[in-house]
């Protein structure tokens, strides 16, 4: 899901105001789905009732606080809610729900707002809940690492938490500084340590979830297995909060590797970026951590546009790859990574590599990697974000193919991604509005993925950005099945309606 | 001419250092090590100076335990030359390091010799003084710019009133500021390269260095914790608590 510049947040408790600086000019004119005339409009006995519930420090009402919860990361999307509430425990998420229900209130449940396709902020005037004050790590077991937290724990502080015990989090991202844990599970959000230690749906133990009709479902479980009846939390896990409000989780975290090594490789073609893939979960499958790919006009795109990004090397390559080993002992995995970066230097499947030498080289070589959302984000007005999912071998073909389809429109067409897991992060941006050009682009770009046996979504979700795209990857009958079980668990259609399903097919 | 660069093994900058249980000292157990960033500024420095044809050979020399072998190779592949390994197991303040590499400056002869400000380790900052003042050669400290002319070095120093530039004679030595440069990368053909550099392996006995030094660590211990702040709802509240709690009214 999100992507997000972690430096600007970390200097910044409000990222976005920062974010939006710069990026309020770009209103695209999307299409808006029409109203739900079934739900009712905000009273202001309702105000008055939801506010008894989450206390005067759990809502924001003034019109500039509002703005940045009503304003999605990218600044494409603009709600029109005119409150936020922030409740503080899972009673508290109950009570609101329990009411909203029964007057048919439609919500938006929130994180950090760090995702891409629209789906934390509202589409009309939807009760924006936040679930930021819910952010307490309830319990950690230091011998299994099975962590116990609230859906507001920013994923930054609950990695270091686990850091510090000695466990690392399951999943990383560039918006770690502003994105919250119970975003990242009701996104299924992928990052960059999908490759070690794969999906949400695996690390997740179990959640607690507050239903549309305020009933609080605990599911909560510290068991690493439990084959008793169906695995409930699993449908929660990526339904965008369109099934339910996740108000905490068990997640078990992995111990945490004492020997973590990068280098970033320079290569001649995307052949050979492919085949060193292969080679490299070959030869350091066991300890590779991270295998991530950046294209030469993403990596140009970032030294020129951001100060503090560096590219470390002398000359320009086509392809970069980002490779970190997490293993036991210093030494060996060094000389395994060494020994490995000799071999393909010495076949010409490499033209050059840095080694990380400390820590601090390590974190520039990331930011690079990282900052690349960032530098997209200033390099023109209107921006098409895609995150797919396309087998190996036509994995780059497209971009080739986006950059000649577009040759004669000033445009950057850049491209990175987690290419260990075959997602690629396609971003095109252009200075100026233009009509021929987003038609060009879409719906192209997602007819050619699925043709080529791809998804139109590999790690963002579908939110309100894809909806109408969502039966090119989905069968119409599994599309069918999903919304019987949006009507069970949502029957009447509260939680963040408009979104994943588009309004055509409803 | 010859340049002799110094190099320090050090816990990572980033690394959040923990005290040991029985405060005898830092705990460097399964912690990452790495080039004091100074030094690798240092480095850097000498590796410029050779790339512009002003010194002809960069040796890297670092008195430390037997793994300080890679920080050598770091420098190695930085594009220094050869190494020089002084092998100690025990910690040696600036006294004895300086002792150590007085027998290296008067063995090899360099007209420079570039070393890091201070260490972060025990950030003492005495190194490269104490080393002028035994060899009785000119010192130009926190250096930002280095320029050699001739049978001379000028030098630009960060001090409190603004920069200052000092000539000094060669031979001399200097030590690096954070602003003198940004250190390069290692990249995979100079590591492979700087595998085959030779590293000379000599005790403090080969050059007739006494360890002895007449300081003594009596206890380590960390800084006490803050504790943190918290917000109160009304006047009355914060009253209450800085007469009850703070007992400070």
């Amino acid at each position: 899901m999100a992507l997000g510049w972690k430096r600007l947040v970390k200097t910044n408790n409000f990222g976005y105001h920062f974010v939006h600086q710069f990026r309020a000019v770009s209103q695209i004119s999307y299409t808006r789905p029409s109203k739900n005339a079934s739900f009712s409009k905000l009273s202001s006995e309702d105000i008055s009732y939801l506010k008894r519930v989450v206390t005067p420090r759990g809502v924001v009402e003034e019109k500039e606080a509002l703005e940045p919860f009503n304003t999605d990361w990218i600044g494409k999307y603009k709600g029109n809610s005119s409150i936020v509430l922030k409740p503080s425990s899972t009673d508290q998420v109950s009570k609101i729900l329990q009411y909203c229900y029964e007057k048919k209130l439609p919500i938006v449940p929130q994180g950090g707002n760090t995702g891409l396709v629209g789906g934390s902020v509202p589409v009309f005037d939807e009760i924006i809940l936040n679930l930021g004050n819910m952010n307490r790590i309830r319990d950690f077991d230091n011998k299994s690492g099975i962590v116990t937290c609230e859906a507001g724990v920013v994923l930054e502080s609950l990695s270091n938490f686990v850091s510090e015990q000695g466990y690392t989090f399951p999943l990383d991202l560039g918006a770690k500084g502003s994105c919250q844990i119970g975003g990242n599970l009701a996104t299924n959000a992928g990052g960059t340590r999908f490759l070690r230690y794969g999906s949400l749906h695996g690390s997740t133990l179990g959640l607690e979830v507050v239903l549309s009709n305020g009933k609080v479902l605990n599911m909560l479980s510290s068991l690493r297995k439990d084959n008793t009846g169906y695995h409930l939390p699993h449908l929660f896990i990526g339904s965008e909060g369109t099934l339910g409000i996740i108000t905490a989780a068990s997640i078990c975290c992995p111990k945490k590797c004492r020997s973590v090594h990068t280098a970033l490789l320079g290569v001649d073609s995307f052949d050979k970026v492919t085949e060193l893939l292969v080679r490299c979960k070959d030869e350091v499958g066991e300890i590779l951590s991270a295998f991530e790919f950046m294209d030469r006009n993403a990596v140009e795109l970032a030294t020129k546009l951001l100060s503090h990004v560096r590219d470390p090397f002398s000359e320009s390559f086509p392809f970069y790859v980002l490779i970190e080993t997490s293993g036991s002992n210093e030494h060996h995995d060094m000389e395994k990574l060494e020994k490995f970066l000799e071999y393909c230097y010495s076949g010409d499947l490499i033209s050059d590599a840095v080694l990380a030498q400390d820590q601090s080289q390590m974190n520039q070589l990331w930011t690079l990697r990282e900052s690349m959302p960032e530098a997209v984000n200033r390099s023109g007005k209107h921006i098409f974000k895609y995150d797919l999912s396309i087998p190996l071998e036509h994995f780059y073909t497209l971009v080739t193919e986006m950059r000649s389809r577009l040759v004669e429109y000033p445009c950057h067409v850049v491209s990175w991604g987690h290419i260990g897991d075959c997602n690629l992060h396609l971003n095109i941006s252009s200075s100026e509005s233009n009509e021929s050009l987003s038609k060009l682009i879409e719906p192209y770009v997602y007819e050619w993925t699925c043709s080529h046996g791809g998804s139109i979504s590999a790690e963002h979700g579908v939110g309100r950005v894809k909806s109408k795209y969502l039966p090119m990857s989905k069968d119409m009958e599994a599309i069918e099945w999903m919304k019987q079980l949006k009507q069970l668990f949502d029957p009447v259609g509260i939680l963040n309606p408009y979104k994943i399903f588009s309004q055509r097919e409803e | 001419m010859k340049v002799l660069v110094t190099v320090k093994r050090v816990v990572d900058y980033a690394v959040k250092v923990r005290v040991k249980p029985d405060g005898s000292g830092v705990d460097l157990s399964n912690v990452k090590m790495s080039m004091n960033p100074f030094c690798e500024i240092a480095v850097e420095e000498a590796v410029r100076l050779k790339e512009s044809k002003v010194a002809s050979e960069v040796i890297v020399a670092s008195v430390g335990p037997s793994q300080s072998s890679e920080q050598i190779r770091t420098a190695l592949a930085m594009g220094a030359d050869r190494g020089i390994h002084v092998e100690v197991e025990q910690e040696l303040p600036p006294s004895v390091v300086s002792r150590a590499l007085k027998f290296i400056v008067l063995k090899e002869k360099p007209s420079l010799v570039i070393l890091g400000k201070q260490a972060i380790d025990d950030d003492c900052n005495q190194t490269g003084q104490m080393l002028a003042q035994i060899l009785d050669w000119p010192q130009g400290t926190f250096v930002s710019k280095v320029k050699v002319e001739g049978e001379k070095v000028q030098v630009t120093r960060e001090v409190d009133r603004g920069l200052e530039t000092l000539e000094l004679r060669l031979p001399a030595i200097i030590t690096c500021d954070l602003r003198l440069n940004e250190p390069r990368y290692a990249t995979l053909p100079n590591i492979m390269k700087a595998k085959k550099k030779p590293v000379e392996k000599l005790g403090l006995k080969d050059l007739n260095c006494d360890p002895l030094h007449g300081i003594q660590t009596l206890s380590v211990f960390e800084p006490h914790k803050r504790q943190g702040g918290n917000k109160v709802e009304s006047v009355a509240e914060l009253i209450d608590k800085l007469r009850n709690e703070a007992k400070v009214i």
